[in-house]
């Protein structure tokens, strides 16, 4: 067997109080400004762009990159720290999120230095939204039977193919793609995938917003004719895309967001029942809170490993396969448990609407990002059994 | 964890390979192995790890108590260790120094009381009491006298019905008739029955999850080395996918109980982040001794099943220790109450406070 699974228990550092309380104070701000409500998840306008440059100009954004790139060199703690305080709120972070947790990291490590000093401030000031360019028609956790095309032509390569459920392509700026150079080998069937900074809203991408069962509109189809990336925007190592992907996944896998995405219910079940709940109501409120505090140990241990310099891969899984099971079945609990609420209940309409939402919401949740089967698969493999 | 709290680990766990290994327990029948290890336990200073050397004890950290629990729940130790751990730190917190031998902790249940008569006598029945039939005194949380008070009593002055649990361990119904205890005072501020509880049950948590540390391990070596139709089993992706879940259960207990252990060792009082570590570590670990267990015999398959198998130490053990100090069930009313009279606002700030 592996080395043990470590979730080693982690106390919030002190500067992270004080930070907890401006974000608060910040969002309780914007909320009060009427910049978003708690309370809807569901609205249309997710993409704020006004909000996302002042969650820059706080300093929230990058917390943890160099500050020659416009970022903070604060810790991955406070950073995680911003963000769940973010997500609790239901905060409009749409345009930044991807840019904050995953591409900004990518650039960092591969891209040349001229488009780190472009680009990174850029992110570090809420100005600009990335997409992520993996799945395909036919390669969804199949990442590396990818086919879109790039082939090399004069300083630089056409891209040919499409990209699809990609999320906020409709108003990136731009998307970290891998896309095809060589055929795979026989020996290495994840060989000849390479990772591309892709400029959007050029000739070449067309951006087909695909409908979801939620009613929104936020992933996409991407198709690419010939389009034009330049040489100095190649990520990384050419053909060895699969090198690359496996350390972004512990960053991509572990945070507050695998299991805050239907929280809101939660609040909303504890409003409805009131101050002194029935046996039922407490106990089904009492575990679900259980398990989520649990959780949440166990996110900021991965958060503080991260910290510590550590690639807890496996752990990340864990944290991604229990987190987002548990957020899926959120809503069906607390729709279980408010079946007997008071119907003059006065937050009654709001929580069925929520609930209403977060059913919707619930299927998508162990797909996006790695489905519970691509965890289990990871987390078999690291205790020694593929 | 520091230098010194790995140090009385490693003791525990070098004594616990040496004269508690599981296949060695289990084909003793006549459990030769018990007078042999509480001997080394004892002159390690383990069971009195928890009490200051002043009243008898050898004064280790609270952490690095809570660490040899969790390794005393990797080896499903089956003598009175944790009780005579929390008993010497029940006693300890009056003041009162601890014998040496045996000892177990009444209450055990949050439901049952201990009262102090006016004449200085305990009464009252304490059902559940972890190897209450092989202690030789019972530390005891009574109340009375406006408040709680703390006392040592002979456990031959006590009746003592006995019982098994899922683990086929003592758990005893003990009934205090005007006892007379060997020492009494009054419980310091702050400690209360509940406190007694949510120590008793972080104890249990990480002897729970250490049972699941053990589960996870020898599940994952049984799958490697098992051949049907034609391969491993652990080739199979129906039971990747099941120890994949056993990891995740493991993990999710080792990260309550530990987190839990670790807020009340650096704890001021038990207030209410306290009490959300130590009651979400009772009820996660008990949740994940049903799910986690349940799969281990399902990859183990019929051998699993069989009394000549070590797997049932684990998995019996991580079951029975759910209902000591309080069920999941019990704690999870008492958080959703808590919960609830904070209000739906200070959900979030008590989930974020550490």
């Amino acid at each position: 067997m592996t080395a043990a699974l470590r979730f080693d228990p982690i106390r919030l550092p002190a500067e992270c109080v004080e930070l907890r309380k401006q974000v608060r104070a910040f969002l309780a701000e914007e909320i009060a400004a009427g910049t978003f409500s708690p309370f809807k998840p569901n609205r249309e306008d997710t993409d704020v762009p006004e909000f996302s440059r002042k969650v820059g100009a706080r300093g929230w954004l990058g917390m943890t990159w160099p500050k020659k790139y416009g970022g903070h060199e604060r810790s991955f703690l406070e950073r995680y720290v911003v963000t769940e305080e973010m997500r609790v709120a239901n905060a409009p972070t749409r345009r930044f999120f991807v840019a904050d947790r995953q591409s900004g990291p990518v650039l960092l490590k591969y891209a040349p230095e001229h488009i780190k000093m472009d680009i990174l401030p850029r992110i570090c000031r809420g100005e600009i939204c990335f997409a992520i360019g993996m799945s395909e028609p036919n390669s969804g956790s199949d990442l590396f039977a990818a086919k879109t095309r790039a082939t090399k032509t004069d300083g630089g390569y056409l891209i040919n193919g499409t990209k699809i459920w990609t999320s906020s392509a409709h108003i990136a700026d731009y998307m970290i793609a891998i896309f095809r150079t060589s055929p795979p080998t026989k020996e290495n069937r994840r060989h000849g995938l390479t990772q591309f900074l892709v400029k959007m809203k050029q000739p070449g991408i067309k951006v087909n917003p695909i409908g979801q069962i939620t009613g929104q509109y936020e992933f996409n189809e991407v198709v690419f004719t010939d389009h034009f990336i330049p040489d100095d925007h190649v990520l990384g190592e050419i053909d060895g895309a699969w090198k690359q992907a496996t350390s972004e996944l512990a960053y991509e896998r572990s945070g507050p967001e695998r299991f805050l995405e239907t929280y809101y219910v939660l609040t909303e079940l504890v409003r409805a029942v009131g101050t002194s709940p029935d046996t039922r109501s407490a106990e089904g409120i009492g575990r679900l809170v259980a398990q989520l505090h649990t959780m949440r140990r166990m996110s900021v241990s991965v958060a503080g490993m991260l910290q510590a310099g550590k690639e807890p891969v496996v752990e990340a899984s864990i944290v991604k396969d229990i987190g987002t099971v548990w957020e899926q079945q959120l809503p069906h609990r607390v729709r279980d448990l408010a079946a007997f609420v008071d119907e003059t209940a006065t937050n009654r309409e709001t929580l069925e609407q929520q609930l209403s939402f977060a059913i919707k919401t619930a299927p998508k949740l162990t797909i996006q990002g790695g489905t519970t089967e691509v965890l289990r698969g990871i987390i078999a493999r690291g205790l020694g059994l593929r | 964890m520091a230098e010194s709290e790995n140090i009385v680990v490693e003791t525990a766990e070098k004594i616990f390979a040496d004269l508690a290994d599981a296949q060695t327990v289990n084909n003793d029948k006549k459990g030769e192995w018990k007078a042999p290890l509480w001997q080394a336990l004892s002159e390690a200073g383990l069971p009195l790890a928890w009490v200051a050397e002043e009243f008898g004890g050898s004064g280790a950290s609270l952490a690095e108590g809570f660490g040899v629990l969790g390794a005393a729940g990797r080896f499903a130790i089956a003598v009175p260790l944790a009780e005579t751990m929390l008993a010497g730190w029940l006693l300890a917190q009056a003041k009162i120094s601890s014998p040496e031998g045996e000892m177990t902790v009444a209450p055990a249940s949050p439901k049952d009381r201990i009262t102090l008569n006016a004449d200085g006598s305990l009464s009252g029945r304490a059902r559940g009491v972890p190897f209450a039939k092989a202690a030789k005194h019972i530390a005891v949380l009574a109340s009375g006298n406006g408040g709680f008070s703390i006392a040592l009593v002979d456990a031959a002055k006590v009746r003592v019905e006995a019982g098994l649990n899922l683990g086929g361990d003592h758990s005893d119904t003990v009934s205090f008739d005007h006892v007379q205890p060997l020492a009494i005072k009054p419980a310091p501020k702050g400690v209360d029955q509940t406190t007694l509880m949510l120590m008793g049950g972080v104890a249990r948590s990480l002897q729970i999850a250490g049972a699941l540390e053990s589960m996870l391990e020898i599940s994952v070596r049984y799958s490697n080395e098992r051949v049907a139709f034609e391969k491993k089993i652990s080739k199979f992706q129906a039971v990747q996918h099941n120890l994949a879940k056993l990891a995740g259960e493991s993990a999710a207990a080792l990260a309550a109980a530990t987190s839990a252990a670790d807020a009340i060792a650096n704890a001021k009082s038990f207030d209410d982040a306290v009490f959300l570590e130590a009651v979400s570590a009772k009820i996660r670990c008990s949740e994940a001794a049903e799910k986690g267990g349940g799969i281990a015999h399902q990859v183990h398959g019929a051998i699993g099943f069989t009394i000549e198998h070590i797997l049932h130490r684990y998995t019996l053990r991580a079951l029975a220790w759910r209902d000591d100090f309080g069920s999941e069930s019990y704690w999870a009313v008492e958080l959703g109450k808590l919960v609830a009279a904070r209000g739906a606002d200070e959900l979030w700030p008590l989930v974020a406070s550490r």
